[in-house]
């Protein structure tokens, strides 16, 4: 099924959608990577608030190449997301909901994601040219020492995802592989 | 004996860093192409599409194919004819990669140190492998190497007893557990034979060889059309949402061991399969 969704991802909209549905996402996200994460969860640790408003907010696992002359940001496509598996949890539990990477998640994640309504979105891993054209606004928000790493806000038009795992937990990894597998 | 110059070096590195990073080979591409035609599955045809017009917009706009423009791993063949002049020869490289990564607006992505981390700020150091050939040119071949397929490699020292099917198990197994990570339909290397670090060298060069070539040796040659069926029926599929592309290509490369061993690697990369080479 293809779909059009508008971006924040509330507990509403989160619940319709469903593993293997291509959709097209549109709003702001925030990008964040290994680092990033890691001084958000340590700031969430000292009672600190985190340099955006985590509630229904999708957090794209990027690190884009740096923008040419005339462009807005680099190639970005998502980066192993299974990398921020340590972290995910404590970012739902803030109320992030959507995490847009590539990659197998722990079950940790997937438990996070069925007890806050989480939605774990898949971007074509190596498609980083693709994805940058659907990025029409990016701003740096925080932690512009960590450079490729820095957190971004980005203002995405149509950005072609598939749902990999809903907030049921169905995964397509698993029952995309089931049919093709030759036993 | 032919002097070369080191600048010259940095011009050729810095060169290449950025025409790797922005143009896929042709065989590459033409393996992708198959592919796309022997998908079945609507996500499956969805993602090669997509993954065929991003390495499209790549070249027309000469942009990094994928933002993880990876470690610069440097592979020379020197002539042992040559003499270097004008400077070091691994400060030369090293110069030829900061210059490349920052005019190509490509990213930096090395930290300095394996443990305590922080970036180097211009991707250097470069992974340089060096080997000393006859005659008089430089040789250089260029592979950006990304992570996320990297990290899905493995080497195991197999027992002489394990023989081929240990081998074969082994392939399988490190595609299998590497699944959806890697960014598939991916690219396999195979390294067997020579010492721990050689199986792991001979499995990063497999990389390098075109997709459409075959091991010299139809013992190993088979094998590797053998194996890339196998790992094809394996369901993974492009990106991992299942189908009948998990590879687009395997290589195998092979050395003499040791009469007590049989170290295998593999060397896993995803479809952004990049190299150049360029003889000075």
């Amino acid at each position: 099924m293809e779909r059009h969704i508008q971006l924040p991802l509330t507990e509403e909209l989160a619940k319709t959608l469903h593993a293997g549905d291509s959709v097209y996402l549109t709003g702001t996200i925030y990008t964040s990577r290994d680092a990033g994460h890691k001084r958000m969860c340590e700031a969430l640790e000292r009672g600190e608030k985190l340099p955006f408003d985590p509630a229904d907010a999708t957090i794209y696992y990027v690190g884009p190449t740096p923008a040419k002359p005339g462009q807005v940001i680099g190639s970005a496509g998502p980066t192993t997301s299974g990398r921020m598996d340590a972290y995910a949890p404590t970012m739902m539990s803030v109320g992030a909901r959507g995490m847009i990477g590539k990659g197998a998640r722990l079950p940790e994640v997937v438990d996070a994601m069925k007890k806050y309504s989480g939605v774990y979105f898949g971007a074509i891993g190596g498609a980083g040219a693709l994805l940058a054209k659907c990025i029409k606004k990016c701003e740096l928000i925080a932690y512009e020492d960590l450079g490729a790493e820095a957190l971004r806000k980005l203002y995405v038009e149509d950005m072609p995802l598939v749902v990999i795992i809903d907030c049921e937990g169905r995964n397509l990894y698993e029952e995309g592989r089931e049919a093709y597998l030759r036993k | 004996m032919r002097e070369i110059q080191a600048s010259q070096i940095t011009e050729v590195v810095a060169r290449l860093c950025i025409e790797a990073n922005e143009h896929l080979p042709e065989d590459v591409k033409c393996a992708i192409k198959k592919c796309r035609d022997c998908e079945d599955g609507e996500i499956a045809k969805g993602v090669l599409d997509k993954i065929i017009e991003n390495f499209e917009i790549a070249d027309e706009q000469c942009v990094p194919i994928c933002q993880d423009t990876g470690m610069a791993c440097v592979f020379l063949e020197i002539g042992q004819d040559v003499h270097i002049a004008g400077g070091d020869l691994t400060e030369a490289i090293n110069a030829g990669v900061r210059k490349g990564y920052e005019e190509g607006y490509l990213r930096k992505s090395v930290v300095k140190d394996p443990v305590r981390r922080g970036n180097t700020g211009d991707n250097t150091p470069a992974m340089v492998y060096t080997e000393i050939v006859p005659g008089e040119q430089i040789k250089i071949t260029l592979g950006p190497k990304g992570f996320g397929s990297e990290n899905m490699s493995a080497i195991r020292m197999f027992k002489p007893s394990a023989g081929l099917q240990g081998i074969k198990d082994f392939i399988i197994e490190t595609v299998e557990t590497a699944g959806p990570n890697p960014c598939p339909p991916m690219m396999v290397g195979v390294g067997i034979g020579g010492t721990f670090d050689k199986a792991a060298l001979l499995a990063k060069k497999a990389l390098m060889r075109p997709i459409d070539s075959s091991n010299e040796d139809p013992y190993y040659a088979d094998l590797e059309t053998e194996m890339l069926e196998k790992i094809n029926e394996l369901g993974i599929g492009p990106q991992g949402f299942g189908g009948k592309t998990t590879a687009i290509g395997l290589n195998i490369e092979t050395l003499p061991t040791h009469i007590a061993g049989m170290p295998c690697a593999i060397n896993i990369n995803c479809h952004v399969t990049r190299h150049k080479t360029e003889v000075i």
